[in-house]
């Protein structure tokens, strides 16, 4: 079989497990719909505050379902001995990993498109302005967060740690990078922080996408793009099979 | 006649001042069953994984079905199949799923049903691997080792925590890979399996390897056999090389005194003796 048909047995094996899962099917898509349901409910029918949730909860969710998912099972499969299973058979590296990710990334789009559903029917917001941004930038997200998110991994000890590593980055990176209120209100300190980290530039993307905000993609692009530059660096250069 | 299956000479291996293998040179023929004997810690785990690719060795010469592993070249890994110390599973895969899954990565695969039925696990097939015993998993380790059809089986302490029976099938199915032709390298504790399944074995203490040969024919130093009898009641053990010489004047000797040699064994020491021996050695 060749090294994309095995991805795609990859791909397949892990859609397959992941519904077997009910807890992690829960974390991907109940949890952010919860959130943006809650919090929507509380600023129901103002159209300005939903148009900066709708693409908050949106980037958060790719955030999750990559960075959160791929942390939590590279950890876990590296501590089983999965990892280091398939080292020992002929499944190429790319195509192994590359199902792997492939699995997060369709959980990604999946939960984006669920998000972008309750906002028009539930919230009134409107269908995409700018599809092309939406789709792009989802991907920009994944491919910057599931490198991330594999990368992390190589420094967390063990599976029983990983929420609280899991956290200590997702939960104040989310707090600061706008998901639940425009970022620009931020103290200058943090809003400077939070520039410098992909959330917030992805959430400007996905705000150009969604509800045509006037963002500057080109720069929250480079940004997002660099670290995924770096994410793929690390994740590569540090991988450890066992 | 086609090269070895695998060649090993001056292998070395160091952690930092650890020096894990120091200097271990041994061939294994095609379709033999090479057992590596040796204690904890005697550096078998690590030259395995050198074998199967997982570590770079720090010196000599490593040749596997004609590559060098560390290379992974995906050709070599299709030969092999690799039965870990211990490595797991998604657990919600069940042992059918598991097995069709690999059989994938394989160019001829095994038919993944009847690589069920031959580690014995038929009645499982459908048990989540997290549903399984140890044994069990054990048995699906090696069912995935072997889904490829490998030419070469990597078995490393296949039969720990094995109940008797569980082992026997165990032991059936490394007896059927050499029927098949396939070479088998086993790491083992027991030294019944190794004298049961190996042609020949290796005993590696500290990093080298210190006896090598077909396991009946493994000696501790120079006594190759083992002479007793019961003089007034005690047993007399005498150790020797040359049974005949010894036998005849053990036997001339009792005919003079007018004795009889009651209870007269001769044996040859079991592997377990030649191995406890072995590494006693250094211990005095």
């Amino acid at each position: 079989m060749s090294a994309f048909a095995l991805a795609w047995e990859q791909f397949r094996l892990e859609r397959k497990l992941f519904w077997r899962n009910p807890s992690a099917a829960f974390f991907n898509f109940i949890l952010p719909l919860l959130l943006l349901l809650l919090v929507a409910s509380v600023f129901a029918g103002e159209q300005d505050e939903l148009q900066v949730l709708i693409p908050g909860i949106a980037g958060m969710s790719v955030m999750a379902t990559t960075f959160n998912a791929l942390v939590f099972n590279v950890t876990f499969l590296r501590e089983e001995g999965i990892l280091k299973r398939v080292r020992g058979t002929p499944i190429p590296t790319a195509s192994y990993l590359g199902g792997l990710i492939g699995s997060a990334v369709a959980n990604a789009f999946v939960t984006v498109a669920i998000v972008i559903v309750i906002g028009n029917l539930v919230y009134d917001v409107d269908w995409p302005k700018e599809p092309l941004s939406l789709a792009a930038f989802t991907a920009l997200g994944v491919v910057c967060f599931a490198s991330l998110g594999i990368a992390f991994s190589h420094a967390i000890p063990n599976v029983d740690s990983v929420p609280a590593y899991q956290n200590a980055v997702f939960l104040p990176l989310i707090f600061i990078s706008g998901v639940f209120y425009s970022a620009d209100d931020l103290p200058p300190a943090l809003e400077a922080i939070a520039e410098a980290l992909p959330l917030k530039h992805v959430i400007d993307g996905l705000s150009a996408g969604i509800v045509g905000a006037q963002v500057n993609e080109a720069a929250a692009a480079a940004v997002a793009g660099a670290w995924a530059l770096v994410g793929a660096f690390l994740a590569v250069r540090f991988f450890r099979w066992e | 006649m086609p090269e070895l299956a695998i060649e090993v000479a001056d292998l070395r291996k160091s952690y930092g001042e650890l020096d894990a293998v120091r200097g271990l040179s041994f061939g294994v023929e095609r379709g033999e069953v090479f057992g590596l004997l040796g204690p904890n810690g005697a550096g078998k785990t690590t030259t395995v994984e050198i074998l199967e690719g997982y570590r770079r060795r720090s010196a000599g010469q490593v040749w596997v079905l004609g590559h060098d592993p560390e290379v992974r070249d995906r050709r070599l890994q299709e030969r092999v199949g690799i039965v870990l110390q211990s490595c797991g599973f998604y657990p919600r895969m069940t042992v059918r799923e598991a097995v069709e899954h690999f059989a994938k990565a394989y160019p001829s695969p095994r038919d993944p049903s009847e690589t069920i039925v031959l580690v014995g696990l038929e009645d499982k097939a459908d048990a989540r691997a997290n549903e399984l015993s140890g044994g069990q998993r054990r048995r699906l380790d090696l069912a995935l080792a072997l889904v490829g059809d490998p030419e070469l089986v990597f078995l490393d302490e296949p039969t720990t925590g094995f109940d008797p029976a569980a082992r026997r099938v165990a032991w059936n199915a490394v007896r059927r890979l050499k029927e098949l032709g396939k070479t088998v390298v086993l790491t083992t504790h027991y030294l019944d399996e190794a004298q049961a399944l190996a042609d020949r074995v290796a005993i590696v203490k500290d990093g080298r390897i210190v006896a090598e040969g077909p396991p009946a024919e493994l000696r501790p130093g120079s006594s190759a056999y083992r002479v007793s009898y019961l003089s007034q009641g005690r047993r007399v053990e005498h150790r020797t090389d040359d049974v005949t010489e010894l036998l005849h004047r053990l036997t001339r000797d009792a005919l003079a005194r007018g004795e009889r040699l009651e209870g007269l064994e001769v044996a040859r020491p079991t592997l377990e003796e030649v191995y406890l021996e072995l590494m006693a050695e250094d211990d005095r």
